[in-house]
């Protein structure tokens, strides 16, 4: 792998940049591989990355339908984030967020993390209580976090409307100043190269059709490029979930649900911090380009379309003037939709299958994006030693048959 | 914005109805007797069905109905809406019978 | 400065209201009709602003929403906007606009610098560096990129202007009011549907605003002009001017923006809506959306006064100005001729057309011949010189197949080049809707092929590019839209002879090469103006792997500007397809996202704004409290009393002098917003019995219960107590939150579970007002406002209720109890409440009563270990957690949630349960949300044990409560616990959560 840094620039340049390698090789399905992950998302790329790096494993093939890093990883609003409520969320999220700090150096790939504090609104009595139980159990899980009354709020981000007269006036805010926002699409290209540089085939157009069983063992999976073979199959499939769990005979306890987000048009640094709102239902934050990247909650049918109803964004685009009266004039450039799997209790599933060596990651809901190396790397454990690793282990699928959910909706009580 | 429309009242804009989910999942007769298994199953697991769906609404913006609705999930098209206790629209041909 | 551009005739401008207005400080005049293009542009001036990457000089390329370059900063103040394209704004009196992103100014701009560094800052350079030292990203290569990002600046204060929304329905929507649009309106109005028609500029005519057309005998002005005559005069066809659709999503929903004020000066702009969003369902839709012109790829083609052709002529004709007058024309198609020629009869000078084809031949083309304009045919314009304006360019003969091009042919000096790469439909609507594009490899160009919804295309979207084909296709369009909604179009109008030139041929040339191959030496083929992407950025992305379109597109940022690549696009994609050597179609465009051009916020968001964004609800006793100094609460969408302090009380003298007021005399708290449900039927206290934990079948009529409510999952989600008021009937309440979601659960069981059930529920929340009345006193209040009534224990019992006269009004009264107080709740009708109030006011005058709101509610029953759902329970608690299994039928085969009870997870003894916490010191108020732990001296992360629910000060007991959920907390009584906060640890005991009047004595008063 060519290292990447300004000298290897400066070199390259005085070539015309004739000589730059691909980030990823292109190679053909081999007939078998120790490792099938289907889904070349972020999740899917990370997963095969470390299954090479902390496992040894590198004769793995990622098999992605379309172009990789096109599924959510391409279409979420970049918010990173661990200050989950619950032990078990907090835990995943926190192991994640430390990989985040690192990542660039560790894959050689600028993910431009950038570490601008997140701010979850409290916009009535109940939700300060919940906040500030969430920041007390975040301290005591080694989870950085703050509780800021409103003029705290408005310190930190002075463009915000805190008015006692609001519909939904600020009363507070945790921050996580370790929270901020990463730059999506190097993610999904800087674990690709990585990967690639360790052995692992990245296979685009290469769509799963089904998955081959044998005595209650997956055999490996049938494509549009023909049969591939493995003995573990790691499903990364975010949206597709239940399409490829209904290959394998398996229902999941996941609904596809449309997740759209929207950005405005370039303007000059306004916001520095991430800006979220579960009661309101919007989350805010500039990008390095200028665009303020907004988001909301997902539209309200199951849906595979990419694309969701436009007063969703209507909704969320009052909800966020009522918190920054002067983007009422900035105008929306671009809205987009992407296809979130939902679990019942809004935690994801990393978990084996009633199907010998075959595996789901799945159910990140609305929030999968922070997750990503903590997810990946969770998830090449568990495919590495056929068993959960402690950190992934609570988000089993047999928490739905023994009522040990992890729920993160009252209690979290943000959207993303 | 979908156009739903309701067996009652007719064609209205989605903002009027609130989504139900998968459609067809009775509650079990006497939940006493089954398994956590089974329980878990009709508590949590879903079809999730890409492609033509049946899926509940209710109209709760007007006439406060439950209703079903057979709906294409990739293409958003929707077959035609159905009373509670009926059975699902046929297929149109073009669309092959899928579930 | 006069305007030295100006033709000396023609054009749709008004010569004689003449426009004041400033750009970059400097004064110019305009006139009417104008956009501030244009203005620019016969005031001479083309450079207004500094691309995005290298900072190099930009000008305006085009006339409408396909403008990558030219945005400025429009207006001061509260109502400036970032980013306005100077071609979409029409030009107002005393209108002030600015460069973007530059500094210090616009001729002088420093990051012009970047240009030098041009060679590192390829595509997706800053994934590959930044990296080192890991500290330095956020300190200094972050901050530094940010800054130097962005166009525009928003407003720094709120926005003084109001927007607002429409809803239509139409049987047939017209988009675009050009030849196709109008005539399409035109065939559906006349079949007598009801017709919208929206266009985006403040005129309809399209295409032939620019270009100089007979049909049937009249010119393109008087046949417009009838045309929107007739159809303004038909009642049922709504015409929106200055109206962008800019989204169309699932099942023929569309929305348009209507810009109703930004064209006239601030004066007269008060008091208007400024913006409006229209949202459309239409049961057809005829797409004219038109065609954007193609830029050329060639070396340097970015400089001003490099301007797409058939926007010269748009210049020239509709706006009566020159943009140069030695003008170049580049071109590999027909059409482009006509601005050679349209200019030349302005007024300006032709000097050479740069044709790409070998052998161009045609009407156009002889007409330009006539003019004795050289035609310089195989040739390509490979380089140009001027920097901020183009001065000359280099012309070399085109060697087919080459990469290099060698030999300059010559070099020709000019102030205008004029380019045509050919005409991309504007398919971004039809794209929205979900239709299948085809390549049309003659037109080349991506036409609309399958619809996925109920619509039609028209005009040169269909690749009709002549007038006669738009009149014809409009025409079928419109008739044909009316007929699939039900209407008989009338009889087809004769065709209208039409005097135009032939549409002629158009040939590929995708990207011009130069004297070194692309990438090489200091020229740059841009591709996207905006986002100084280069064809040799494309290049580098395909090396390093990228192929896929949507990775083209993301990693060298092509069609991501605010222009959203309308006019780079298909050159981006076409360019790729050369590099892959893959056919165009095969290669696929990326996804067309809304909206079509971009939207305020504020018009998005509409009137949904302050108290609209979401409705209050208040009581009718709300005036009262609002007058008596009351602070309020939102609990759900209602308005609640929160506390009632005195002058100069802190709200902690207030809570107790509240508290102590129900403990010693009397209280009163307006409880008008809890949820009440009438439920009726043969079979309700069967479903009752369904839907709570307890049992409800032997409840005896005028006898109250409370129960819980759980989901399926055994998890509570309300509470409240129902009366039976009749056999068939019962008055069930809600917590005040919850109401509307009780109703429709409820609901959801009778009608998809158990319709056999007979029973129908009506949410009564607004027809009853309640005043609760509470303590030791409130029998005594109670007896002067209802002398008939007997109050007696014996007679109205604890969870009983009465109906009768209370001050006059009919009322029922229940005897229930949330403080642990003798308490009447008494219900009149919702507009009798005030006067209830009042008079109960008036009655407990002379035991000092006192009103109080939802905070001492909370303590009062937090004394008595009472819980609030949502507050000691959060979704993930059982009825056994809160202690509270006596509610929970054991003889009941089946409730809602009893099979979720035995899981193993739901079974576990050691479960977070309900506890009571007394600080080790008294005056200590845990903060409620506090974490606690059994052992605070262990190292991060600390196993928590539970947190504090709710936590107060307690006036009647003199010292802290606090109610707690902690694991295996029921068999924990009198242990020690711990809540490590920011800065101390507090100590608690785990007690019973009842503090207060254990044994219940004082609900009889």
């Amino acid at each position: 792998m060519v290292k990447y840094s300004i000298f290897t620039i400066a070199r390259n340049a005085l070539t015309g940049h004739k000589d730059w390698p691909k980030q990823w090789r292109s190679p053909e399905p081999k007939p078998e591989y120790d490792v099938i992950i289907i889904g070349g998302g972020g999740h899917g790329l990370a997963t095969a990355y470390y299954l090479a790096k902390e496992h040894g494993i590198t004769n793995v093939a990622v098999l992605e339908k379309g172009w990789l890093g096109g599924g959510n990883t391409a279409r979420n609003t970049t918010i990173v984030r661990s200050n989950y409520l619950w032990d078990e969320s907090a835990a995943i999220y926190e192991k994640s967020l430390q990989l985040w700090e690192g990542l660039s150096q560790d894959i050689n790939y600028n993910v431009m993390l950038s570490q601008r504090g997140v701010l979850n609104l409290a916009h009535s009595l109940g939700d300060v209580r919940e906040g500030v139980r969430r920041v007390n159990a975040n301290r005591l899980n080694g989870v950085d976090a703050e509780w800021l009354d409103a003029e705290g709020v408005k310190d930190f981000c002075p463009i915000i409307n805190i008015s006692k007269s609001a519909r939904h006036p600020v009363l507070g805010a945790t921050l996580q100043r370790r929270g901020g926002v990463a730059r999506h699409d190097s993610v999904a290209w800087g674990f690709a190269r990585a990967a690639d540089a360790l052995g692992v085939d990245i296979i685009q157009n290469c769509e799963v059709t089904g998955i081959k069983r044998k005595d209650g063992k997956v055999t490996g999976v049938e494509t549009t490029r023909g049969d591939i073979s493995a003995k573990k199959i790691g499903v990364v499939a975010a949206g597709h979930s239940s399409v490829i769990a209904e290959m394998a005979g398996i229902r999941l306890p996941v609904d596809s649900h449309p997740l759209q987000a929207l950005v405005s048009e370039p303007i000059k640094p306004v916001i520095d911090c991430v800006v979220m709102s579960g009661a309101v239902h919007v989350y805010v934050s500039q990008s390095d380009k200028g665009e303020l990247v907004m988001g909301a909650g997902i539209d309200s049918y199951n849906s595979y379309a990419q694309r969701g109803s436009f007063h969703v964004i209507e909704h969320q685009l009052g909800a966020c003037l009522e918190l920054f009266p002067i983007f009422s004039r900035v105008r929306m450039m671009r809205t987009w939709g992407g296809i979130v799997d939902t679990c019942p209790d809004a935690s994801p599933i990393l978990s084996g299958t009633s199907v010998e060596g075959l595996y789901f990651n799945c159910g990140w809901g609305t929030g999968g994006f922070k997750a990503t190396p903590g997810s990946g790397w969770c998830f090449a454990h568990t495919l590495a030693k056929d068993e959960p690793h402690p950190l992934n282990a609570p988000f089993s699928l047999s928490r739905f048959e023994s009522g040990a959910l992890i729920d993160e909706h009252g209690a979290a009580g943000v959207a993303h | 914005m979908l156009n739903i429309d309701c067996p009652w009242c007719g064609k209205r804009h989605e903002t009027e109805f609130r989504y139900g989910g998968e459609a067809h999942i009775a509650r079990p007769e006497d939940p006493a007797k089954l398994e956590d298994t089974e329980w878990a199953e009709f508590l949590f697991m879903r079809t999730n069905t890409k492609g033509y769906f049946a899926e509940r609404w209710l109209h709760s913006h007007g006439c406060r109905r439950w209703f079903n609705v057979f709906r294409n999930t990739v293409t958003h098209e929707i077959v035609g809406s159905y009373k509670m206790g009926e059975k699902p629209p046929k297929l149109p041909k073009s669309a092959g019978g899928t579930k | 400065m006069t305007q030295a551009f100006r033709t000396t005739s023609g054009g749709r401008i008004d010569r004689k209201k003449a426009i004041n207005f400033t750009f970059n400080g400097q004064s110019y005049i305009g006139y009417e009709g104008d956009t501030l293009a244009s203005a620019l542009l016969a005031n001479g001036v083309h450079l207004l602003g500094r691309s995005f990457k290298y900072h190099r000089p930009r000008g305006i390329v085009a006339a409408g929403a396909e403008e990558p370059n030219s945005m400025v900063q429009l207006g001061e103040g509260a109502t400036t906007e970032p980013n306005i394209r100077a071609t979409q704004i029409s030009l107002y009196e005393g209108l002030k606009a600015s460069s973007v992103n530059v500094w210090p100014n616009l001729e002088l701009d420093i990051s012009a610098i970047n240009g030098l560094f041009a060679k590192i800052m390829t595509a997706g350079f800053y994934n590959k560096t930044f990296m080192w030292p890991r500290s330095m990203w956020m300190k200094l290569y972050e901050p530094v990129i940010r800054r130097a990002a962005g166009w525009g600046k928003a407003p720094a204060m709120g926005d003084p202007d109001i927007y607002d929304h429409m809803h239509l329905h139409v049987e047939v929507m017209v988009v675009g009011g050009g030849p196709a649009g109008l005539m399409a309106a035109m065939a559906a109005g006349r079949a007598g549907a009801r017709v919208l028609l929206v266009d985006e500029q403040n005129e309809f005519g399209g295409s032939l605003l620019s270009r100089k057309r007979q049909i049937g005998g009249k010119d393109e002005t008087a046949w417009i002009a009838d045309m929107v005559a007739e159809l303004e005069a038909m009642p049922d066809v709504t015409l929106l001017r200055r109206s962008t659709a800019f989204g169309y999503y699932d099942h023929n929903y569309l929305c348009v923006l209507e810009q109703k004020t930004d064209h006239l000066p601030a004066a007269e702009r008060k008091g208007k809506v400024r913006q409006r969003v229209w949202h459309i369902r239409a049961g057809q839709v005829v797409l004219a959306t038109g065609a954007h012109e193609r830029p050329l790829v060639f070396a340097d083609n970015d400089s001003p006064g490099i301007m797409l052709a058939g926007s010269v002529q748009t210049y020239v004709n509709r706006y009566g100005v020159l943009p140069g007058k030695k003008m170049v024309l580049f071109t590999n198609n027909d059409t482009a001729y006509e601005a050679a020629i349209d200019l030349q009869a302005a007024g300006g000078d032709v000097v050479a057309i740069i044709d790409c084809r070998t052998e161009p031949t045609g009407e156009l083309v002889d007409a330009a011949r006539a003019l004795d304009i050289e035609i310089l045919a195989g040739h390509a314009i490979t380089g140009t010189s001027g920097g901020k304006r183009v001065s000359s360019v280099e012309v070399r003969k085109i060697q087919k197949g080459a990469k290099v091009y060698t030999t300059i042919e010559r070099n020709i000096d000019c102030d205008l080049v004029a380019m045509s790469g050919g005409w991309s439909p504007v398919v971004h609507l039809f794209s929205q809707s979900q239709g299948q594009l085809e390549y049309d490899e003659e037109k080349v160009c991506f036409l609309p092929g399958k619809s996925r919804q109920a619509q039609q295309v028209a005009g040169a979207l269909a690749g009709q590019f002549s007038v006669k084909e738009c009149l014809a296709g409009g025409y079928k369009a419109g008739a044909d839209a009316a007929r699939a909604t039900g209407f008989t179009p009338k009889r087809k109008p004769a065709a209208p002879e039409i005097d135009e030139p032939a549409v002629g041929s158009v040939e590929p040339y995708w990207i011009v090469p130069s004297s070194r191959p692309v990438g090489e030496g200091m020229a740059k083929h841009f591709v996207d103006l905006q986002n100084d992407t280069t064809a040799a950025d494309i290049e580098l992305a395909v090396r390093e792997g990228f192929e896929s379109v949507e990775h083209i597109k993301r990693y060298t940022l092509t069609g991501f500007g605010t222009d959203q690549g309308k006019t780079s696009n298909i050159n981006a994609l076409a360019i790729l397809s050369g590099i892959l050597d893959k056919p165009i179609p095969k290669v696929g465009t990326t996804t067309f996202r809304p909206p079509y051009t971009p939207v305020s916020y504020g018009a998005l968001a509409g009137r949904n704004l302050g108290d609209w964004s979401d409705p209050v609800r208040v009581t009718s006793i709300h005036d009262w409290h609002v007058k008596n100094g009351a602070l309020f609460e939102n609990v759900g969408q209602w308005k609640r009393p929160w506390y009632f302090p005195k002058q100069g009380e802190t709200m902690q003298e207030a809570l107790n002098r509240e508290c102590l007021a129900v403990r010693n005399s009397v209280g009163v708290l307006d409880a008008s917003t809890l949820g009440k449900i009438d439920i009726r039927g043969p079979d309700a206290a069967e479903f009752l019995n369904r839907i709570y934990t307890n049992a409800w079948a032997k409840l005896g009529i005028g006898r109250v219960r409370y129960g819980l409510m759980c989901h399926e999952d055994g998890m509570v989600f309300d509470d409240g107590t129902t009366a039976r008021l009749a056999e068939d009937r019962f008055l069930m309440t809600t917590t005040t939150g919850g109401a509307a979601g009780v109703l429709d659960w409820l609901e959801e069981y009778l009608q998809t579970e158990w319709p056999e059930l007979k029973v129908y529920c009506t949410s009564v929340t607004e027809q009853w007002a309640t005043v609760s009345i509470t303590g030791p006193k409130a029998g005594a209040v109670l007896e002067k406002l209802a002398p008939e009534m007997d109050l007696s224990h014996e007679n109205f019992p604890f969870l009983s209720f009465k109906e009768g006269e209370v001050a006059g009004i009919n009322a029922r009264i229940f005897r229930i109890s949330f403080t642990g107080e003798l308490t009447y709740e008494i219900n009149v009708p919702w507009t009798c409440g005030l006067a209830l109030w009042k008079a109960v006011m008036a009655a407990g005058a002379e035991f000092d009563i006192t009103p109080y709101g939802t905070e001492s509610m909370h303590i009062l029953r937090a004394e008595k270990g009472f819980i609030i759902v949502g507050q000691e329970t959060d979704g993930t608690t059982t009825p056994q957690d809160l202690g509270m299994d006596w509610i929970v039928s054991k003889k009941k085969p089946d409730f809602i949630g009893k099979r979720s009870f035995t899981r193993s997870d739901t079974a576990r003894p050691d479960r977070k349960q309900l506890v009571g916490l007394l600080t080790e010191t008294p005056d200590d108020v845990l903060p409620e949300g506090s974490q606690l732990v059994f052992d605070p001296n262990v190292p991060k992360p600390i196993p928590m044990a539970g947190h504090v629910t709710s936590s107060y000060y307690s006036a009647a007991l003199g010292r802290s409560i606090a109610l707690a959920l902690v694991k295996g907390g029921h068999g924990r009584k009198g242990q020690k616990i711990f809540a490590p906060l920011d800065k101390r640890t507090v100590t608690a005991e785990i007690v019973d959560p009842v503090f207060y009047d254990k044994e219940g004595d004082r609900l009889n008063g």
